[in-house]
């Protein structure tokens, strides 16, 4: 009887184990199946970009030989021409010119948006329901259809080869999306804190500086990430009002070296396309953080 | 001086919804003044009213001997204490307990000095280089109240700041925020207090005086003996005390109280008292107030639930319809006769009847039960 038991109980641990080992081993397949998959689907969307860094550095020969992206004999070459360009400048000079669009747009509508969000969301005032509406409704506007009338205001105003249109309507929040984005974001903070300020002395303004701006962080974050790659990859803007080349921003630089040699420098155009990607591609991982953090750095639930 | 006073207070939102209706209470300079009521009794509107932070749509409110209407509440002597601690999330401890001084431009020297001092009374000196989501709920809840006790003003706000806490926690916090309310009386600054809870056991072993609000409306103002013992009215009777009074639809005939088919004399004191009373009568009997007999005058019930509470039972019984809830010894529970029936004896001073129509309570004083 005992015997029996025994190997009752033997073949059926030995069941178990099989069957075990047989969802491991399955496990394991699915496991090299997917992230095959991921990683395949992954490189292929990501190829345009790895082909453009490695073509880069290939001669203006190679580049149209094959789609590989490895160079037969890496060069520097684009890099070296490319930063010379065709102009007078050299390519660091349309990077300056678009930090000078780049800072006092993201700086301007960090700072006018949040003012603005903070007014529609925390106060009661005449016409705020219109007001808003009529953010909203500029949200909804297509940009092409603004740019003549605003063509004419600038050019009346003096600041047409200037990069001021290109960074006030911004700074005094004339983006309304990022209004919108912020009063969304603060309407789901509680407003404990903000009455907690007031209850301490502290008047609007520093209860918007000391206490709502540290909160609305993670959103400001995304508000100046987005501002920042828009501007930076915004061509039509500067194209309608700079038409001097030493006030180029990289974008229109980009353009240029294509419109001014006979025969393309692809080599070079590359080079430079690598250059004016970095910046974003840096502050982008820089930033992500905040992202991820999200709005739980914002109040403490009791 | 920092008595607080409201005069015909009233708010309305949206200009047709009224939920404050002119109260008028005088909240006492030291005094801990407890505003208890249900949810949406407007406890919490009324107190942030006298904060600041709600605006008034009708009467006064006086800190002090000033009108205060018009103030922003940073110029009202006040500190609040919020439901869910509202400490500033990217400040530390430190911080938050020393953003007002800071905003009020204080020097340095003086800020650490009250924040040490702050946090000692507290006990909260090692948290002081902690953030908020470090903490936890009683810790929250201290470095909440250090933030109010910084700024030593003259009346101190709490809305509710006990009700995330466990019940354990409470019971502690309870304690330390009446220990800390004496001790600052008997150094001389006499912090006048206004507590907004919804919970009858804070609103009772907290305040001095406790003001039970239903509907925007002051339903009575009184010391908690006096309201435990001679409530105004059903609201008061049925909302102050655990388990809950048993209120029984009745009748009055001449001096007796009938209810079905028992009847209920009130003896000659009370009985003569009220025979001039409205026929339909509430009659209100706290559960501790019962004895169980097995012999004389009592009223007659039907056993349905008992829950043992250790050293108590309380007993569910049926009486004409009635749930009766009543609270007895268990050792005078186990000794009881046999029995579905009870023979519940309330104790004559303590009977209390109401009127059925406005509520009032007409008994104010207690009378004798005769067979």
């Amino acid at each position: 009887m005992t015997d029996i038991h025994l190997s009752n109980t033997t073949s059926i641990r030995t069941q178990d184990e099989a069957a075990a080992a047989k969802r491991a081993r399955m496990d394991l397949i699915s496991s090299v199946v997917r992230y095959a998959l991921l990683f395949g689907v992954g490189f292929l969307m990501l190829y345009p970009l790895i082909w453009l860094v490695g073509a880069s550095f290939k001669t203006n020969s190679e580049i149209f030989s094959g789609a590989g992206f490895l160079p037969n004999s890496p060069t520097v070459e684009g890099y070296v021409r490319g930063w010379q360009t065709s102009t007078p400048y050299t390519f660091g000079r349309f990077f300056w010119n678009s930090f000078l669009i780049i800072l006092p747009k993201v700086i301007g509508t960090a700072i006018s948006c949040t003012m603005v969000a903070y007014a529609f969301a925390r106060f009661d005032f005449p016409f705020k329901k219109i007001l808003f509406g009529s953010v909203i409704a500029v949200l909804l506007l297509p940009n092409v259809v603004t740019r003549i009338p605003q063509y004419i205001l600038f050019r009346d105003l003096g600041w047409l080869d200037s990069f001021l249109p290109l960074w006030v309507p911004s700074a005094l929040a004339g983006d309304a999306f990022f209004v919108f984005m912020l009063v969304q974001f603060l309407r789901s903070l509680p407003t404990d804190m903000e009455e907690a300020a007031r209850v301490d002395g502290a008047n609007s303004l520093q209860t918007l500086v000391f206490i709502v701006v540290p909160m609305l962080g993670p959103a400001l974050v995304s508000v100046c990430l987005f501002q920042f790659m828009w501007t930076m990859n915004d061509f039509l803007g500067p194209l309608i009002y700079i038409s001097s080349v030493d006030k180029y921003p990289v974008s229109l630089a980009l353009k240029l070296s294509i419109d001014t040699t006979e025969a393309f420098e692809w080599n070079r155009i590359l080079a430079m396309s690598v250059l004016t990607i970095t910046p974003a591609l840096v502050v982008f991982f820089a930033a992500q953080r905040y992202f991820i953090e999200g709005i739980s750095a914002g109040g403490r639930k009791g | 001086m920092a008595q607080v006073q409201l005069k015909n207070l009233e708010k309305t939102y949206n200009k047709t919804n009224k939920v404050v209706h002119g109260l008028n209470l005088d909240i006492h300079d030291g005094e801990f003044m407890v505003l208890v009521g249900p949810s949406g009794c407007a406890k919490s509107t009324t107190l942030r009213m006298i904060a600041g932070l709600e605006e008034i749509t009708g009467g006064d409110i006086l800190i002090g001997d000033q009108r205060v209407n018009d103030l922003s509440p940073s110029k009202r002597q006040i500190a609040m204490v919020f439901q869910n601690y509202a400490l500033y999330p990217h400040m530390k401890v430190r911080g938050n307990l020393s953003f007002g001084l800071r905003i009020a431009g204080r020097p340095k020297a003086e800020i650490a000095a009250a924040v040490d001092k702050v946090a000692e009374i507290l006990e909260i000196e090692p948290l002081l280089d902690r953030l908020p989501k470090q903490l936890s709920g009683g810790q929250a809840q201290r470095v909440a109240l250090g933030r109010a006790l910084i700024k030593n003003p003259g009346v101190f706000l709490f809305d509710e700041p006990l009700s995330n806490l466990d019940a354990k926690l409470r019971a502690s916090m309870r304690v330390r925020i009446t220990d800390l309310h004496r001790q600052m009386k008997a150094e001389g600054s006499s912090p006048t207090v206004v507590y907004v809870t919804h919970d009858q056991t804070e609103a009772m072993t907290m305040g001095d005086r406790i003001c039970v609000m239903q509907a925007g409306r002051i339903m009575q103002v009184a010391t908690p003996k006096e309201l435990y013992n001679a409530p105004a009215n059903l609201f008061v009777a049925g909302f102050i005390g655990t388990p809950e009074m048993n209120l029984i639809e009745g009748a009055m005939e001449g001096g007796e109280f009938v209810m079905g088919g028992q009847r209920l004399a009130l003896g000659n004191e009370l009985g003569g008292r009220l025979s001039g009373q409205p026929d339909q009568a509430v009659l209100g009997i706290r559960p501790q107030q019962f004895s169980l007999v097995s012999e004389g005058p009592a009223l007659r019930a039907k056993l349905v639930n008992a829950e043992f509470m250790g050293h108590e039972v309380y007993m569910h019984a049926d009486c004409e319809g009635h749930r009766l809830i009543s609270v007895v010894g268990a050792a005078e529970f186990e000794a009881r006769a046999e029995s579905d029936v009870v023979r519940l004896r309330p104790d004559p001073k303590t009977l209390h009847i109401f009127d059925k129509s406005d509520g009032r309570n007409v008994s104010l004083l207690g009378g004798s039960i005769a067979a």
